[in-house]
């Protein structure tokens, strides 16, 4: 195992399957943080969150989910490293556009985007919410149940900030290209693909970045738009 | 045609290399690439310049030997082309041509555009093939291999080791070139008695080597000159991840 | 000098059967203590030295290419032959053996070629165990193509890349010799010189071909698979660095050359474009099966259509000259190889050449509008890809420009029943030796003897001359004197050739060589002209010892001393040829001499004066070689006319 974990396939291998398993939490994320265009009241939103932090499955699948981003993220550092070292003198001239998507060969500042806006994004929400707690983080009662007024929380900060409403979107985009390449490879790195089930994988890999990537960028561009009308 | 040309001169391994121009005029277009590169030799001995060193053998496109990045591309314009099959028309008169030899730390410059490709022969020796002693066989006929699988392993085995992949790979990855050989055997029956060593200790053998790992952009498929698809990598991932997951 | 071919008794079934059961082996613990030195890894040679490991010999291999699978034999596209009957169409390896021996036109060794029918099915047995991928049909079992000069189909293949998938066969069975450290492997190194130890072949001198530093090595044997010598025409479907020297080295050392002017020139290759060419290519025989061949009728046209004033599709029906099909109604285009090039020559000369005037087309018009384009695409797509490539036209619009180019050399070192040369220890195998084509090899043969002489001949052959060489412990040669002699001979041969520093490139004096040798020693052949043509010959080589430019240093690459020094020595053979040509007073196969031909133009054989191998001993540069003579006798084949008419 541990030479499994040694090879270059090893380690792509570890990257693919977290990876498939972060953009099957993206759905989930998403599905979640779609109730904020649902229920301009804001309950809808609230008890989604307060469902997602209490129910026993997803308290288990956290701690998962937060390997599945170090893995992915150490181990694409790693590869990243190891192949910039298998070329110590580069191309004077090197026509890359002709053989490869721009996606593909910027999978790793694609992915460091990615992860500076999730440094922002945790420090913003997940943190307050779990941790350190927020003035703008008051309590509501649905039906006698008390929970924390995450929609206040949130909305807030995309009413309030243009900036953060515009790191949102940035970081929608950047994840939207990195998925058009980063779900058929990894079928491919897991060895599921082939002449045609390539096509069809990286159609589909098309729709779920779009989705993925409007629907993250849409939610704080309506509610701020919704703000202003 | 008159042509100008950025070609990469190093004297040996350990020099530090350059580019140097040069002129040269009334090339047909009909000429190959390297025919080009033969009028440029021959001008540079009168000249009393020493002439560039590259790779060449067959001039067919089958033997592999020649390489060089040319214009930014492996193996120059042109689709599922080698060097030695590219000719001149494909160029204008008056262009700049730039040649520069492959770049990857696994195949080290050995002087101006001649590489040193050894390190494919040793992912070879490491088990890219049937273990079978001269005489040995049964007939040949003994065992059926369905007709799409057997062609399939021909696409394969159609690699002519000439490292394009590797040179185009922003990775300087090998799996195309490894792939070609795995897939190719591991689609044959006789290749599969050996198919779990096989994949383990190609594998090994690639990343002691120093080359990339694979990431899929997909590059190495198009400049390779054979067209080998990506298809094979697939087939690798797949025997090694079997071949890792079997106790 | 006696030539003894070693042909075992017995009928000639029994023959290989009777050798195998009598000859001497080395006993398995002994293996271990003989060294081998195979040159060359292109078919025999890879074969032969993984057969030989495997077998436990310690072998020593060596190639001039940056990898053992860059070797000439990656090229040969068409297939290989075996007498396996597959297609139940009455094949056996008495018809194989019968149809090798009529294509050579009666001039090879009787026992050698049976032995090759023979172990001919053997070979496609061990390839398809090692991977190799034939060709199959639906049902799964291995399909067949048909070639010239049979009447069965017997031609195995792998697309149009049958040489590259078994070169890498042989190649995967060397590397797994190599990791099992059976072989050592020595790549971008060049044999320079043989060393002989009291009579015998002891080892080779090399030259590393990235620093220039000279070596000796030891082998008890020495096994050349250096391939042909069709290079010495300059222009050729060889690859650019293949060469001669090797074996010529043997020859000077006193190994026999035998029927070195028997080339085979291909009739279809794509023509000449112009001065800086350095290389032609082949398009498949198999091309002839729908194309037809033809030329103008009319001067005038043919001159038009060299001036660009008139396009090949503009010639009405009725002013094309099917050539071809005119001359030999029986078999039309599909004419064994040395017929087609020889007609094709008749007819540019005759001044009805297309293109540069040295070219004739080859048509598919016919053959689209009976069949379908994509009929035609399923069977030569990729071959019409390639003409487009390199020529720029498109053969589905318009016809091909072919025309014929030397391909293979029949001749090469003399070789007994054993694959032995007349040096004892040295043996040859392949192209490099003379024995099984005789004077026109048949498509697809040259695959099956590489592989037969470097799978099943010569590892049983070479043990009867190891058998009795126990007693020799293994030499030092950096201690040795007769390996330090001729390293130094190497070395001042190196030093000479720098030391001229005169005005021509190599090139320029190889490409001169080459319009030599292809109009005086080409496809056709006069007294006068070859007399002309050794004397031409002797004044280049005059002029390359005094006025050839080697530039830079010994100690790097240096393409230009690489090709200077195989040049010197195809400008020995070159004469030599030449010699042989003049020396054989009839036509036959590739050797067509234009004294003696038949009314109708046809070759006509002298069986009665030259029905043998003419074996040549080297007696200096420049100096007449010595004429011995391998008398051959057909016992199990009656010797015939060709006639394709």
């Amino acid at each position: 195992m541990a030479y499994f974990l040694n090879s270059s396939i090893g380690k792509k291998f570890l990257v693919s399957l977290s990876g498939l398993f972060l953009i099957s939490f993206l759905f989930v994320h998403l599905t979640a943080n779609s109730m904020i265009l649902f229920d301009s009241s804001g309950e809808l939103f609230n008890r989604t969150a307060h469902f997602m932090a209490t129910n026993p499955i997803i308290r288990v699948v956290e701690p998962i989910l937060a390997i599945g981003f170090i893995l992915h993220i150490l181990y694409t550092v790693i590869l990243t490293i190891q192949n910039w070292m298998a070329r110590p003198i580069g191309y004077h001239k090197q026509q890359r556009a002709f053989s490869s998507t721009w996606s593909s060969r910027n999978m790793i500042w694609l992915g460091l985007v990615i992860l500076a806006f999730l440094i922002i994004h945790i420090a913003n929400f997940f943190w307050k919410v779990k941790f350190t707690g927020d003035p703008l983080l008051g309590k509501v009662d649905y039906d006698g149940v008390e929970m924390e007024n995450t929609y206040h929380l949130v909305t807030t900060f995309f009413i309030q900030w243009w900036w953060i409403v515009a790191v949102y979107v940035i970081g929608a985009v950047a994840l939207g290209f990195h998925l058009t390449h980063a779900f058929w490879a990894a079928f491919q790195t897991l060895g599921w693909s082939d002449n045609c089930w390539r096509k069809r994988l990286n159609a589909l890999g098309l729709v779920i970045s779009i989705i993925i990537a409007g629907g993250f960028a849409i939610i704080p561009l309506w509610v701020k738009i919704a703000s202003m009308i | 045609m008159d042509l100008t040309l950025k070609v990469w001169r190093q004297a040996d391994r350990k020099s530090k290399g350059n580019f140097e121009t040069y002129q040269i005029k009334d090339i047909s277009p009909d000429s190959s690439f390297l025919e080009m590169l033969d009028e440029l030799n021959e001008q540079l001995i009168r000249e009393g310049i020493e002439p560039v060193a590259f790779d060449h053998d067959c001039r067919e496109g089958i033997c592999g030997m020649c390489s060089l990045f040319i214009n930014g591309r492996a193996h120059g314009p042109g689709h599922e082309t080698t060097t030695c099959q590219l000719h001149m028309r494909k160029f204008k008169d008056g262009d700049t041509i730039v040649i520069e030899p492959w770049r990857a730390g696994a195949f080290p410059v050995i002087k101006d555009l001649v590489v040193d490709r050894g390190a494919f022969d040793k992912i070879l020796q490491a088990g890219g093939f049937i273990s079978v002693n001269t005489g040995n066989a049964q007939d040949a006929n003994a065992i059926p291999i369905k007709k799409f699988q057997s062609d399939e392993a021909m696409d394969a085995a159609a690699c002519i080791g000439c490292g394009a992949c590797v040179a185009t790979c922003k990775n300087s990855s090998a799996m195309l070139f490894v792939a070609s050989k795995v897939s190719h055997l591991a689609l044959l029956p006789q290749g599969k008695v050996e198919a779990v060593r096989r994949a383990k200790a190609m594998v090994a053998k690639m990343d002691e080597l120093g080359f990339g790992s694979c990431t899929n952009t997909g590059a190495c498929e198009v400049e390779c000159p054979k067209g080998i698809t990506l298809t094979h990598i697939a087939r690798l991932n797949r025997e090694f991840l079997s071949a890792n997951l079997k106790p | 000098m006696k030539l003894d071919g070693k042909i075992p008794a017995g009928t000639i079934a029994e023959k290989w059967s009777n050798y195998k059961a009598s000859q001497n082996l080395v006993n398995p613990a002994n293996k271990r203590k003989f060294d081998v030195i195979v040159v060359g890894t292109g078919l025999g040679g890879a074969s032969a030295a993984a057969s030989l490991a495997e077998l436990g010999f310690k072998v020593k291999i060596f190639c001039y290419q940056d990898t053992p699978r860059r070797a000439h034999s990656i090229a040969a596209q068409g297939g290989i032959n075996a007498a396996k009957n597959y297609q139940n169409d009455g094949d056996s390896i008495y018809r194989l053996f019968y149809d090798t021996v009529k294509g050579g036109d009666y001039r090879s060794r009787e026992a050698n070629v049976y032995r090759l029918a023979e172990v001919s099915n053997q070979i496609i047995d061990q390839c398809v165990a090692q991977g190799v991928p034939f060709a199959r049909d639906y049902g799964g079992y291995l399909a067949n193509r048909s070639f010239g000069g049979a009447l069965v189909s017997r031609t195995f293949y792998a697309r149009g890349q049958t040489g590259q998938q078994l070169l890498l066969g042989a190649y995967g069975a060397l590397n797994r010799q190599i990791a099992a450290g059976n072989v050592t492997l020595y790549t971008r190194t060049e044999m320079m010189d043989l060393v002989m130890v009291d009579g015998h072949a002891r080892g080779i001198v090399t030259r590393s071909l990235l620093d220039g530093k000279l070596d000796t090595h030891f082998g008890h044997a020495v096994v050349l698979a250096t391939g042909g010598y069709g290079n010495v025409y300059f222009l050729s479907t060889n690859a650019m660095g293949s060469n001669i020297s090797a074996a010529w080295r043997a020859h000077q050392k006193g190994a026999l050359f035998a029927n070195p002017a028997f080339v085979q020139i291909h009739p279809t290759c794509i023509p000449v474009h112009g001065t800086a060419q350095s290389k032609l290519t082949l398009m498949s025989e198999s091309l002839r099966n729908d194309g037809r061949i033809w030329v103008p009728k009319n001067k005038e046209d043919a001159e038009k259509i060299r001036a660009g004033k008139l396009k090949p599709v503009d010639i009405p029906e009725e002013n094309r000259d099917y050539y071809l099909e005119r001359r030999y109604p029986a078999f039309g285009n599909l004419v064994p190889r040395d017929v087609a090039s020889r007609a094709a020559k008749e007819r540019c000369d005759a001044g009805y050449g297309v293109g540069t005037g040295k070219a004739v087309y080859l048509d598919f018009q016919d053959a689209i509008k009976r069949l379908g384009k994509d009929v035609i695409e399923a069977r030569y797509g990729n071959l019409f890809q390639m003409y487009e490539k390199i020529v720029d036209h498109n053969p589905y619009e318009t016809p091909m420009m072919i025309y014929p180019a030397i391909h293979y050399t029949m001749g090469g070192l003399w070789v007994d029943y054993e694959l032995q040369t007349t040096i004892p220890g040295l043996f040859a195998i392949g192209e490099v030796n003379f024995s099984d084509h005789g004077a026109n090899r048949l498509g697809a043969s040259a695959l099956m003897q590489g592989l037969a002489d470097g799978y099943f001949v010569l590892p049983f052959t070479i043990q009867n001359y190891l058998a009795d060489q126990l007693s020799l412990k293994r030499m030092d040669p950096a201690e040795h004197p007769e390996f330090k002699t001729a390293l130094e001979q190497t070395r001042s041969r190196i030093d000479k050739l720098f030391k001229i520093k005169g005005t021509r490139s190599v090139d320029s004096i190889h490409k001169e060589l080459g319009h030599i040798m292809w109009d005086h020693v080409g496809m056709a052949r006069t007294k006068e002209n070859l007399e002309a043509g050794i004397e031409k010959i002797a004044k280049l080589r005059d002029e390359f010892w005094q006025n050839v430019h080697i530039p830079g240093r010994d100690d790097t690459i240096n393409l230009e001393l690489e090709k200077a020094n195989r040049l010197a020595d195809f400008l020995e053979l070159g004469e030599l040829m030449a010699r042989d040509a003049l020396h054989r007073e009839e036509s036959c196969g590739g050797h067509f001499r234009e004294e003696y031909k038949t009314e109708e133009g046809e070759a006509l054989r002298n069986d009665k004066d030259f029905m043998y191998v003419a074996a040549w001993g080297y007696k200096g540069a420049g100096k007449a070689p010595e004429l011995n003579k391998e008398p051959l006798s057909f016992e199990y084949i009656e010797v015939k006319t060709r006639n394709y008419k």
